[in-house]
């Protein structure tokens, strides 16, 4: 307990970018020096995180590793702490900005230095995120972790990349104001905004609706759910691909661990009284997004689409306040930071080559590329959700929980099951089947020793969860559980 | 040792596709052949066992998944019904496997082949030996996914790719019915494991759901969402329409998959889940309507194809159709037993088909073929004898079971019997007759190819006709060998035990003589009827054809159901998708959210900016009106 652990977690990316600033950027020397320092960063920090979730206790439901410093007076604590839902969160993000880096290494060369600190700053803050137990240290780490995103696809992006950074920034910073002013009307009624003792107090039911509504808009606008998700494929599109992978596998992470965190810990009639909004919200999300995703022509934004459709699968588990549901949905989660991201990179490996993200310039990849072909035909299984990977076991269990709610959602919900299939198989046909159409696709190379590394690296989690989902499950049992009965003992008590 | 069935398979494929490129096709087929062989002498041990010693077990390897209430194993089940399961997949997946060393023998891509069959192989066992419906759902899941990969195994034709979505995305909607009865299950017994579930059902017999403000008996519920994923998986009517189109697959692959095994998944869950579906008369006899439908409807549409294979498509799709009436009026067992016998004819239909494709350089139009028997002997008298086994001809195979269905299908004593009966003795004429216009038109009457001369044909290799030999041997021996075992008086509970339930006991009457002797001799008669019809006068057809345009048209194009659903779903979902991406996200939300609000930012400013003259009378002239103004509301305030 004496060694800070999760505030080295935090700073050690912020240290290695400051080192890599530091460094003169004129010679070639240097520029690798700048390589290898964020690699090395990266990659200490995945393995002191892997080391975090080893010592982890999971018998537990209360927060561990708890570190509590004054700042400000006493008015705002730094105080971090993780239970089992967020220790996953961590080793995610860790595992994301370590495989980033080896990707931003071997494709981007427009001002490299920049790029390596603004994904090692975005994975501090990433972390600060997911560790933060004080709804003031929470805001600040969350709307931070904007600004390098902002700055990630303003800067490195492509043609359209001004209209849609704004267009990201816009409909984030809607939420965002409304969630301070929440939080700061939630020191006014309680006092504190430490979290711990915020679930101790409770908070009197007569705020919670308004409360919970200024979350929820920032939540919503981040998962994205319909109808705020229209920023999702621009940025997508736009975004080089380390950014979206960084987007789709963590960003939109945060809003689903924020309505689990926060949502429904902080307000629990609140989020009861909101579940028809909920269940409407998400499977308007997922067929509707669907039916676009069938029919873009591009793929970076199918996958984007999918993403929204993935996504209102996960508030769909959460709002069961179910047992499968909540474990369902945080597994549906990382399952999608894993998938997600690879099909990222695997639409990134083809755009670098031929510079093209049309699904109609593509085809017959597979006789030149087979094993790419390989490797993204496991990762769009995992989209699609068949057993024996992670996306199966999310959502299964996010629907059984529904299901235990209403038929009727689980039913239309799982009509996206199928939708997914459609979309999913049919891209990968475009591109990967077929003959060659294209004679500028015969050039094309293989996957290259580094891509090989990072895609292998998503797919044996992705696979081993599929089989083994134990490890994931054991984690957040607990902490699970302890969830579930805070919140009945609140509606219980107020009925 | 149990365990090594199903891990055999696995094994084999991970080398042969991983590794298939280091160690060569000819090791990769020898690996992948032998090591499922091996899988396949270990189930006739189990099933010898079960027979003999009444060997019964649940393995246990790991838990999967565990999540409050939900418990989940990987696990092994041997039981009656798993060992005759196990050992129909890895004896008849062995034998593709060995025949496709030749079928195969010019792809570029043998290991890759090769490691798909045992893939698949792997998923079908973990199906057949799953101990609860999550692990049954992800072999279920499996084996399409390995069909989804072999029907599009050539990846360069269009048709092949687009065969293998529209198979994925069919059976995803009968899996879709199979998720929501898992769930249903879950919630009604808070398990998913069988002998927990199945001991729970008589205690929910009462409960009511409210479905589109119906009150419906949850078992009937269940039974329902169950068969809508059996109906995807074994293509029954309405969900069918993927199977003749997975006809694009190479041809072992359509025996061992689109005949002998997965298609049968479907009928293996209707009977592993007989202690739930005992329960609900209604859906039994729905059960019972779409399987004479299909029977009746495929064994139509068979009569006037003119591929090969998609006539033996439909004939699987016919007698699919009368294995599930046979569950439908409870003859379990029954369907079990002509899921058994059907496995080696049908395979032997399929591969001999293959072997006339192959000897004929690709050609699958029957009516480019005929007279070609003398060419490839071994080939006619091996499809011959399966031909004689599907079609029932007395004392193969096909005629102990597919009469028992018939019999017990009178037996059941109630209207939809009767009718399943009468249809079940009318398609078997009709049965008969395709199948006879197939090998008439293939081996007999005239040489039609232009391509290739008759002079060059050659018959397959002994590696391919070996497969076929033990597979005709299963053919002629198979059904009166196990008739005893599989539908023997008594033998519901001396062979079956647990594994199948019977709420109302078989009977063990004999109907009438009519219905017994009816549909052997309609088989008999078909032989000289259709030898007349095909090869000595084809006049007749061409004139009745002619005739009864629009009835030919209706069979030619499969009743029309590719067309109604690509009316009905595909072109609606894709107009949707549009219309939900260019009209609500682009012209809608954009237009009025970002795009509106900086818009109305620019409006506002460039006004604002008017203010902002420069002017020093304007901006005195202003100040002047605000000081008038304030001091008008003070003096009137006051």
């Amino acid at each position: 307990m004496n060694f800070p652990i999760l505030s080295s977690l935090i700073l050690l990316p912020t240290v290695g970018a400051i080192f890599i600033f530091l460094t003169k950027s004129s010679s070639k020397s240097n520029y690798n020096s700048s390589k290898y320092l964020a690699l090395f960063t990266s990659f200490f920090n995945f393995v002191l995180s892997i080391y975090l979730w080893y010592i982890f206790d999971p018998n537990t439901s209360n927060f561990q590793f708890v570190e509590n410093r004054d700042w400000l007076n006493g008015f705002i604590n730094y105080k971090v702490g993780i239970d089992g839902i967020s220790i996953l969160f961590i080793v995610l993000s860790t595992l994301i900005a370590a495989l980033c880096i080896v990707n931003v290494c071997n494709h981007i060369t427009n001002k490299l230095k920049d790029f390596l600190i603004a994904i090692l700053l975005m994975e501090s803050l990433m972390i600060g995120v997911f560790c933060s137990l004080d709804l003031v240290i929470f805001y600040l780490f969350f709307e931070a972790g904007l600004i390098p995103m902002f700055l990630i696809i303003g800067i490195w992006g492509g043609p359209r990349r001004v209209y849609s950074a704004f267009k990201f920034f816009l409909f984030t910073l809607l939420g965002s104001v409304l969630m301070l002013v929440a939080i700061i009307s939630i020191y006014w009624i309680n006092g504190t905004t430490d979290i711990i003792e915020l679930y101790n107090l409770g908070i009197e039911p007569k705020y919670q609706n308004l409360l919970w509504l200024a979350f929820f808009s920032s939540f919503a606008v981040k998962t994205p759910m319909w109808p705020v998700h229209t920023w999702l494929p621009d940025a997508h599109v736009e975004a080089p691909t380390a950014g979206s992978v960084l987007l789709a596998a963590i960003l939109l992470k945060m809003a689903g661990y924020g309505f689990i965190r926060f949502s429904i810990g902080l307000f629990p009639l609140a989020s009861e009284y909101f579940v028809p909004l909920i269940y409407f919200l998400s499977l308007v999300a997922i067929i509707y997004t669907s039916l676009v995703a069938l029919m873009q022509e591009d793929m970076k934004k199918l996958i984007a689409y999918s993403s929204v459709a993935h996504m209102g699968f996960v508030t769909l588990g959460i709002f069961t306040f179910t047992k499968q549901g909540l474990e369902g949905g945080i597994i549906q989660m990382i399952s999608h930071g894993l998938v997600s991201a690879a099909l990222f990179l695997c639409v990134g490996v083809v755009y670098e080559r031929v510079h093209s993200r049309l699904i109609v310039t593509y085809g017959g990849l597979v006789s030149i590329m087979p094993k790419y072909a390989v490797l993204f035909m496991i990762f769009t299984l995992a989209a699609i959700g068949l057993p024996g990977t992670s996306g199966f076991i999310g959502e299964f269990l996010i629907l059984m929980g529904v299901f235990k709610k209403s038929f009727w959602v689980a039913t239309i919900a799982s009509l996206g099951v199928i939708l997914a299939a459609a979309y999913m198989l049919w891209l990968y046909k475009r591109v990967v089947f077929g003959k060659v159409i294209n004679k500028e696709l015969l050039n094309m190379l293989d996957l290259r020793k580094s891509e090989i590394f990072i895609l292998v690296a998503l797919a044996i989690p992705t696979i081993f969860f599929g089989f083994y989902p134990e490890p994931l499950l054991n984690t957040i049992d607990v902490s699970i559980n302890n969830l579930i009965e805070t919140y009945n003992k609140q509606i219980f008590l107020n009925k | 040792m149990e365990i090594s069935i199903l891990f055999f398979p696995l094994i084999a494929s991970i080398i042969s596709g991983f590794f298939g490129r280091y160690i060569g096709d000819r090791n990769s087929e020898i690996v992948t052949s032998s090591l499922v062989s091996i899988s396949a002498f270990l189930s006739i041990y189990v099933l010898y066992q079960v027979i003999v010693n009444q060997y019964e077990e649940n393995i246990v390897i790991v838990n999967w998944i565990t999540s409050g209430s939900l418990s989940v194993n990987w696990s092994m089940l041997i039981d009656p019904l798993s060992a005759v399961m196990l050992v129909v997949v890895t004896s008849v997946s062995s034998l593709v496997h060995i025949y496709s060393i030749g079928y195969m023998s010019h792809d570029p891509h043998k290991s890759r082949f090769m490691a798909y069959l045992s893939l698949f192989t792997f998923a079908m066992l973990m199906l057949v030996t799953a101990d609860n419906f999550i692990q049954l759902f992800f072999g279920w899941e499996g084996v399409g996914l390995c069909s989804y990969f072999l029907i599009g195994f050539w990846f360069k034709k269009e048709s092949a790719n687009a065969a293998a979505i529209k198979a994925f995305v069919v059976n995803r909607v009968g899996d879709f019915g199979f998720a929501l009865g898992i769930f249903l299950i879950f919630y009604l017994f808070g398990t998913v494991n069988y002998s927990e579930v199945f001991q729970l059902v008589p205690k929910v017999l009462d409960k009511n759901l409210l479905f589109l403000g119906l009150k419906i008996k949850a078992i009937d519920l269940i039974c329902l969402l169950l068969f809508i994923g059996a109906m995807g998986k074994s293509a029954q009517i309405l969900l069918h329409t993927w199977l003749p189109d997975a006809m694009e697959g190479p041809t072992p692959v359509s025996a061992l998959i689109h005949a002998a095994t997965m298609v049968t998944a479907g009928v293996f869950l209707v009977v592993r889940c007989s202690p739930i579906f005992e329960y609900s008369p209604l859906i039994l006899s729905l059960v019972t309507i779409i399987g004479m439908t299909t029977a009746f409807f495929a064994a139509t549409v068979a009569l006037v194809q003119t591929d090969i294979k998609k006539i033996i498509a439909y004939s699987t799709c016919s007698q699919l159709g009368y294995m599930f009436f046979a569950t439908g009026v409870g003859a379990y067992n029954v369907a079990m037993f002509h899921l058994f016998t059907h496995a080696f004819f049908k395979a032997l239909l399929f591969l001999g088909a293959g072997s006339v494709i192959h000897s004929l350089n690709n050609e699958q139009d029957i009516q480019n073929m005929g007279g070609v028997w003398r060419k490839i002997p071994y080939t006619w008298g091996l499809m011959i004898i399966g031909t004689l086994a599907l079609t029932g001809f007395p004392f193969l195979s096909g005629y102990y079971s597919k009469d028992a269905i018939i019999e017990f299908a009178y037996l059941r004593g109630n209207t939809v019997g009767y009718l399943a009966a009468f249809i079940g003795i009318f398609t078997a004429f009709l049965t008969a007759i395709y199948s006879w216009r197939l090998i008439f038109k293939t081996f007999h009457g005239d040489y039609n190819n232009k391509d290739l001369s008759i002079n060059e044909m050659q018959e397959s290799p002994y590696i391919m006709i070996v497969p076929l030999i033990v597979l005709a041997v299963g053919s002629i021996l198979a059904g009166f060998l196990f008739k005893d075992l599989f539908i023997g008086v008594g033998n519901e509970e001396l062979f079956w035990k647990e594994s199948i339930k019977f709420l109302v006991p078989l009977s063990d009457e004999h109907p009438p003589y009519s219905i017994l002797y009816s549909t052997p001799i309609l088989v008999i008669l078909s032989i000289p009827i259709s030898y007349y019809l095909f090869v000595k006068n084809k006049n007749i057809t061409k004139w009745f054809a002619e005739e009864n345009k629009p009835l030919y048209k209706f069979l030619l194009n499969k009743w029309y159901f590719d067309e109604l659903y690509e009316y009905l779903f595909v072109k609606p979902s894709k107009k949707m998708g549009t219309f939900f991406w260019k009209k609500i996200d682009i012209n809608l939300i954009d237009k009025f959210g970002p795009d509106g609000v900086s818009n109305l930012i620019k409006k506002l400013t460039v006004k604002a900016v008017k203010f902002q003259s420069g002017y020093i009378y304007q901006y005195a002239f202003v100040m002047l009106l605000g000081f008038t103004a304030l001091l008008t509301y003070l003096i009137v305030s006051k």
